[in-house]
C-alpha cells in the first residue's frame, strides 16, 4: 500500500533499500532503520528456518494506523514499514522499517516505536523448526 | 457464518475456515463457542477477533456478513 509519504507491503522478498529509497527526500536530514533477520538459534536450540503466516489485509492495515500514528505525532515525514510472508532461512531479512525525519531523534523514535508495535498489534505469525519439531512463537504463555 | 483461522489457532481447529451452524450475535458468545468446541485454544496467551479486519472487544455485535477472524498472539518481526 502507497499512500503519499507511507509505504507498507507483505511479500515474499523486502530489502532495505526499497525501504530507505521509498523515505529518503530533501528536506530530511535524518533516515533511521530497522532491519529484522532470522535467528539462527533460540534459547540455544538450532533454528533451521522460519515460517511466516499473515492475515495480510489486516496486517496491512495494522502496519499504516502505526505508520500515520507515527507521522501524526513524531515529526516525522515519511516511513516505510515492509513485512515478508512464507518460508525463510537463518539471515534471511523478514522486517525493514526506515523513517525520515528532518533531524535524527524524531527517526530513531519512530523506528523504534513502529517495530515495537508491529510486534505486538500486526497480525503476522512465527513458526520455528527445530531439529527435532516445530513451534508457532510467542503463542502459550 | 464463517470464522478464519491463522497460526496456531488454524492448527488447534485443523481448518483455516469453520462454519458456525448457529450464528452468534456477540465477540464474547463467539469466544465461548471457539473455547467448548476447541479447549486448547484456552491454553494460548490470548486469543483476539477481529471483525472486519479490526480488533473487536468482548462486547461487540457480529453482523451476517461480518469478516471474522480468530487472532492468536502475534509474533511477527
Amino acid at each position: 500500500m502507497r499512500i503519499m509519504n507511507i509505504l507498507t507491503a507483505i511479500k515474499d522478498h523486502i530489502t532495505v533499500q526499497e525501504a530507505t529509497d521509498f523515505v529518503q527526500t530533501p528536506e530530511c536530514g535524518g533516515v533511521a532503520v530497522f532491519v529484522g533477520t532470522v535467528r539462527n538459534q533460540t534459547r540455544g536450540k538450532k533454528v533451521h528456518r522460519l515460517f511466516f503466516e499473515c492475515y495480510t489485509p489486516m496486517a496491512l492495515l495494522e502496519m499504516e494506523k502505526i505508520a500515520q500514528y507515527t507521522r501524526e505525532t513524531m515529526g516525522i515525514h515519511k516511513i516505510a514499514i515492509l513485512h515478508v510472508s512464507g518460508e525463510k532461512l537463518p539471515g534471511d531479512t523478514v522486517v525493514v522499517i526506515a523513517a525520515a525525519a528532518p533531524h535524527r531523534g524524531a527517526a530513531f523514535t519512530a523506528c523504534q516505536y513502529a517495530i515495537d508495535t508491529l510486534k505486538e498489534t500486526v497480525p503476522i505469525w512465527k513458526k520455528e523448526y527445530f531439529e527435532d519439531g516445530e513451534v508457532w512463537v510467542a503463542a502459550h504463555p | 457464518m464463517r470464522i478464519l483461522l491463522f497460526g496456531i489457532a488454524k492448527d488447534i481447529a485443523g481448518a483455516p475456515v469453520i462454519e458456525l451452524e448457529t450464528p452468534v450475535q456477540q465477540v464474547a458468545a463467539l469466544r465461548e463457542h471457539l473455547y467448548n468446541r476447541y479447549p486448547r485454544l484456552r491454553e494460548l496467551r490470548s486469543c483476539m477477533i477481529a471483525v472486519n479486519k479490526v480488533y473487536a472487544g468482548d462486547n461487540e455485535a457480529l453482523q451476517p456478513g461480518d469478516e471474522i477472524a480468530v487472532i492468536p498472539p502475534v509474533s511477527g518481526g
